[in-house]
């Protein structure tokens, strides 16, 4: 599970880069909820930018029922 | 290309540094003149004599009542810009009118619309009213750059060169050791950029001021509207105290650090700065302590940059820069510049 800070902004179009906690990869997330982890901020900046070219969103968060059944 | 973007709203001084004297500042590569009126409000216009452009900051030209008077032929101009006497005549050519600036006093600062006057809304105008008022107690001030104003912004958007480049004073190990979340809202234009710490080494700068001692919690929580105002919000605390549900935050001292970054020219800028805090709020030692320090820590940036801006100068084209993790945040502002500065040429080719 990869610790996430407290969104601040609260506009639409919203982009989020976070630095994952213990390693040096930086996961992106765009507006659209598709999301990708990288290893150069360059590369990062050009695939949220391309939105929405090659942007899968995120899948929905498995129920909890299914969960405990796990 | 210029790497300025027009249309903005940027800050030319403090309201402190205009009186019914005559003043001149370059913005934007613009040499503009503000003077205070007999009522009290800041006009802003250009500093050059419509005639022969002789500067209407210069002496001889001089302030009689609300209106100036050109030092070299007496062509004298009103507050709104309107020249209403020229020498040896009584005709006033229509066109003898010096442009003129939108100009709001806000917060302690003076802005300035540079750009198409028609688009000036003052509302956009980015808010820190912190450094004006009841509950606060601000130092600032400003320092020249000689380097181009995105490498201010390079500067203030990644603070792990504070452990660096401001050992001894903001700097400690934790600040570039701590992972980064950075948000970009392109359509507000807001890069906001958190770094929370939450069991760091207090740095001088802060337990000077506050008197927290060994380890501390210490945010620092960016926005930076570009182009101009840049804000850091600084959080310092006892290791284990957050913010209440309600949002407040009783164990905290809370220092708002400003940062106005206005383009003198391509190559030189205007670095206004401003300590806001909340705590000893009556003590001049604080304010006389953070006031040298902050100082200190802005020169130490200005050295640093001022090198750059020379190599960069002169460096052939095509240096390939390598950027890491640290620098996400500074990406996110050089490509929110560089649209603000190209939807100008769009505007002017069309």
């Amino acid at each position: 599970m990869i610790p996430e800070a407290p969104p601040v902004l609260n506009g639409d179009r919203v982009y989020r880069i976070h630095w994952v906690l213990g390693t040096d990869r930086l996961r992106a997330v765009c507006h659209c909820s598709a999301e990708r982890e990288f290893e150069d901020p360059v590369e990062l900046w050009e695939w949220l930018l391309g939105h929405p070219a090659g942007h899968v969103p995120a899948p929905a968060p498995v129920p909890p029922r299914e969960l405990a059944a796990v | 290309m210029s790497a300025i973007p027009r249309n903005q709203w940027y800050v030319a001084a403090y309201g402190r540094e205009i009186s019914h004297e005559l003043f001149s500042r370059t913005l934007c590569d613009e040499p503009i003149l503000f003077w205070r009126t007999e009522a009290g409000s800041v006009t802003a216009t250009s500093d050059r004599c419509v005639h022969r452009r002789f500067p209407l900051s210069q002496a001889p030209s001089r302030l009689v009542g609300d209106q100036v008077v050109c030092g070299y032929h007496g062509f004298t101009y009103g507050a709104d810009g309107k020249c209403v006497a020229v020498p040896g005549q009584t005709r006033v050519p229509r066109t003898a009118r010096l442009t003129s600036y939108p100009v709001v006093e806000q917060d302690s600062f003076v802005w300035v619309w540079i750009g198409d006057p028609a688009l000036a809304d003052a509302s956009r105008i980015p808010r820190v009213p912190y450094l004006d008022a009841a509950g606060w107690t601000t130092v600032s001030g400003r320092e020249p750059l000689a380097a181009r104003f995105s490498l201010l912004v390079d500067n203030l958007l990644d603070l792990s060169h504070e452990t660096y480049l401001h050992g001894g004073y903001i700097g400690t190990p934790e600040v570039a050791n701590t992972p980064i979340t950075t948000e970009v809202d392109d359509e507000a234009g807001v890069i906001y950029v958190s770094r929370h710490m939450d069991d760091a080494e207090c740095p001088p700068f802060y337990s000077r001021s506050t008197g927290l001692e060994g380890r501390i919690a210490r945010w620092q929580d960016i926005e930076y509207t570009p182009p101009c105002l840049y804000k850091l919000h600084s959080r310092i605390a006892p290791v284990g105290s957050v913010p209440n549900p309600d949002g407040t935050d009783p164990d905290a001292f809370h220092v708002e650090v400003v940062y106005a970054i206005t383009p003198e020219t391509e190559n030189s800028t205007h670095d206004f700065w401003a300590v806001a805090r909340d705590f000893a709020l009556e003590d001049a030692e604080v304010s006389a302590f953070l006031a040298e320090n902050n100082r200190t820590v802005v020169l130490q940036d200005v050295e640093a940059l001022d090198v750059l801006e020379k190599i960069i100068a002169t460096e052939p084209e095509g240096y390939q820069e390598l950027s890491i993790n640290i620098d996400t945040g500074g990406l996110a502002a050089r490509r929110m510049l560089a649209r603000m500065a190209g939807a100008r040429d769009e505007a002017t080719t069309r």
